[in-house]
């Protein structure tokens, strides 16, 4: 179903405060990757906050749907959204990067609830939900594993070893997401080591391939609503101990979603900015990102008609 | 090669078998007990004999293709979602190509993940170096909350399968190509995980082993008796992490000289892991690590590159001779030494 125009607000309002987490977070931090981190922040939001079954109160329910943060230096995107869905208290959020700390600049599931995987070296998370996926869909679950790439860690071979599989195994239970912001550390994705055409790159692995505006919540709901209902609808075939042959045989391919987004979104001055992948903001850049990010969202409000905020 | 077929009391034949075979069979008996066994190969469950359980639960048994990174990282993401997964690769492919994979997804999760790592040390002999494995017990041992295991043969790797089953963490096992002589008879000898075995009783040296050294030292054993009148302990060290320091130990003070024997490069494998016992514990003794003196192997049958490598019981002979002449202090006052 679409977003309503009630949902679309709730949504972006929780993705405005969440913006303003990371810039804190990257405050109280020293720093942080915060490009790659709000560039997520709107994916994030849809999936914890609206299509995502999970339960903050059982975090290892196991008909709970997955994340897998395959580009795991988002985690100061991750990590507050984890925190405001209510798996714990945003204030345990303050020790971020701290001696002893639960959450480093990459996520740690032994160590942060609701977090279904360590990752942070680029490549491992998608062959882990790729397993998620298998395993969850041998157990007879119906839950759906969702993964997000960096474009940048689409340069990792075992990706596509990753994608190679999800595709022979019709994995449709796995969404895969891919956060194209068009940078990654030392450049622009396309100078450093070019990707595209990515999209076909994808069809050509065999997956169904949906390239949305990353920022639009509408865009990002359609295609995430595409992969859940082939999800379902494969699953219903597909439920329990069958023969892999036969599950390869019927069903459709998996969804991956290239989100084209903006590094950096929601705060001007580090909006398509390569040094902005990581770094650290003081009290004068702080209260400017702030400012920043409460100006994007009036333009959001006031094109809703009204204001929202 | 004929379908392995079990014997009416067992549900392989440990004398016509290979290790690898009675691991695929073993695998298959432990999987009908319990549905959260699943299979994994990386275009090797033939090599890997991990075929005999595709055959046996075909939708529990996953090839990714020649991929050993994504083969670990599925296997930890199974292993997230519940499963326990028995991952089977060459031992070279296991512990480096996937190395990363096995630390990261694996160990620092530690997850349930099983790998079966055959074609491991020389035993793959004419293939060369890129299908040799001189280095994962050093690999391995160095990842956290990871178990190690190196079975003397077929048998005990029957043992170890059953034992890493229930490990809430992860666990290596490393078996050769598989046409190793057999040591055991049967699996009643009481195997534990972290528990060496003394496979022969000495009181002037003791020889502690792991995989196909331990018959060789057996071997080595018998005929020093015989011929030398020595009296030479021998321990299968099985499990090289969590490794016995309570047998080391003992070995150390009751033998005060220690060769190891391991199909590996001397270096982090099974004689370092001694030697960080005996190193800690304060104790003096003659000490030697036979295995690859840091270099690569020869290319040739297994057979001929132990003997050339003095993995043989005629080199083990050799060597226990030459560390008998090592002088080191010998008196009974041990507290100088600390």
């Amino acid at each position: 179903m679409p977003l309503t125009r009630e949902q679309r607000l709730s949504l972006h309002r929780r993705a405005k405060d969440l913006r303003k987490d990371v810039v804190n977070i990257t405050n109280f931090s020293g720093g942080a990757h915060i490009g790659g981190g709000l560039s997520s922040m709107d994916v994030l939001v849809l999936l914890y906050f609206h299509y995502m079954k999970i339960d903050p109160q059982n975090p290892g329910w196991e008909d709970r749907d997955r994340f897998v943060l395959s580009k795991g230096h988002g985690a100061v995107a991750y990590v507050p959204v984890l925190a405001r869905r209510g798996f714990f208290d945003f204030e345990e959020v303050k020790s971020f990067n701290k001696f002893g700390s639960p959450f480093g600049m990459h996520p740690d599931s032994r160590r942060i609830r609701g977090c279904d995987a360590s990752t942070g070296s680029l490549g491992h998370g998608l062959p882990m939900a790729v397993g998620m996926s298998l395993a969850n869909r041998l157990q007879g679950r119906t839950c759906k594993t969702f993964c997000m790439l960096g474009d940048g860690e689409c340069n990792e071979g075992v990706i596509w070893e990753a994608l190679m599989a999800a595709s022979h195994y019709r994995l449709t239970n796995l969404i895969t997401i891919v956060d194209r912001n068009h940078m990654m550390i030392d450049g622009q994705t396309e100078d450093v080591m070019a990707i595209e055409p990515l999209a076909d790159k994808l069809a050509a692995f065999g997956f169904e391939v949906h390239a949305v505006n990353g920022h639009d919540l509408d865009a990002l709901a359609g295609a995430i609503e595409r992969g859940i209902a082939v999800a379902d609808e494969d699953l219903n075939v597909t439920a329990g101990l069958k023969p892999q042959a036969e599950i390869r045989k019927n069903g459709h391919k998996p969804i991956a979603i290239i989100a084209d987004t903006v590094k950096g979104k929601g705060v001007d001055f580090m909006e398509g900015q390569v040094p902005w992948h990581y770094g650290s903001v003081d009290s004068t850049l702080h209260a400017k990102a702030l400012a920043s990010i409460d100006r994007y969202y009036e333009a959001i409000f006031a094109a809703e008609g009204g204001n929202n905020g | 090669m004929a379908e392995p077929t079990g014997t009416t009391w067992n549900c392989y034949d440990a004398a016509t078998m290979t290790a690898r075979e009675i691991y695929g069979r073993v695998l298959c008996e432990l999987a009908d007990a319990d549905q959260r066994i699943v299979g994994l190969s990386a275009d090797l469950a033939k090599s890997t004999s991990i075929a005999i359980f595709e055959k046996h639960a075909p939708e529990r048994f996953f090839n990714v293709g020649i991929a050993e990174q994504n083969l670990m990282g599925v296997a930890a993401g199974m292993a997230k979602a519940g499963l326990i997964p028995f991952a089977s690769t060459f031992a070279a492919f296991a512990s480096m190509r996937a190395c990363e994979q096995v630390r990261t997804d694996i160990c620092y999760q530690n997850l349930p993940v099983k790998i079966i790592a055959t074609h491991g040390g020389m035993s793959f002999g004419a293939a060369g170096t890129t299908h040799h494995c001189t280095e994962d017990l050093a690999i391995m041992r160095s990842f956290a909350n990871m178990t190690v295991i190196v079975p003397a043969d077929g048998i005990e790797t029957a043992n170890a399968v059953r034992a890493v089953k229930d490990l809430p963490g992860p666990a290596y096992i490393r078996i050769g190509r598989g046409f190793e002589p057999p040591f055991y008879e049967s699996e009643n000898y009481g195997f534990q995980i972290g528990k060496a075995q003394e496979v022969h009783p000495g009181t002037d040296l003791t020889i502690i082993a792991c995989g196909i050294g331990v018959l060789q030292a057996v071997e080595a054993a018998k005929s020093l008796k015989e011929v030398d009148g020595l009296s030479v302990r021998v321990l299968n060290m099985h499990t090289i992490k969590p490794i016995d320091s309570e047998a080391i130990l003992k070995a150390v003070t009751e033998t005060r000289r220690i060769l190891t024997v391991e199909e590996h490069n001397v270096m982090g494998g099974l004689g370092s892991a001694v030697a960080d016992v005996i190193a800690a514990s304060g104790k003096g003794c003659a000490f030697f690590k036979a295995g690859l003196q840091d270099e690569y192997a020869l290319v040739g049958y297994p057979e001929d590159l132990y003997a050339h490598y003095k993995l043989d019981a005629n080199g083990i002979i050799e060597q226990v001779r030459s560390l008998l002449k090592v002088e080191f202090e010998e008196d009974e006052d041990w507290n100088d030494e600390v």
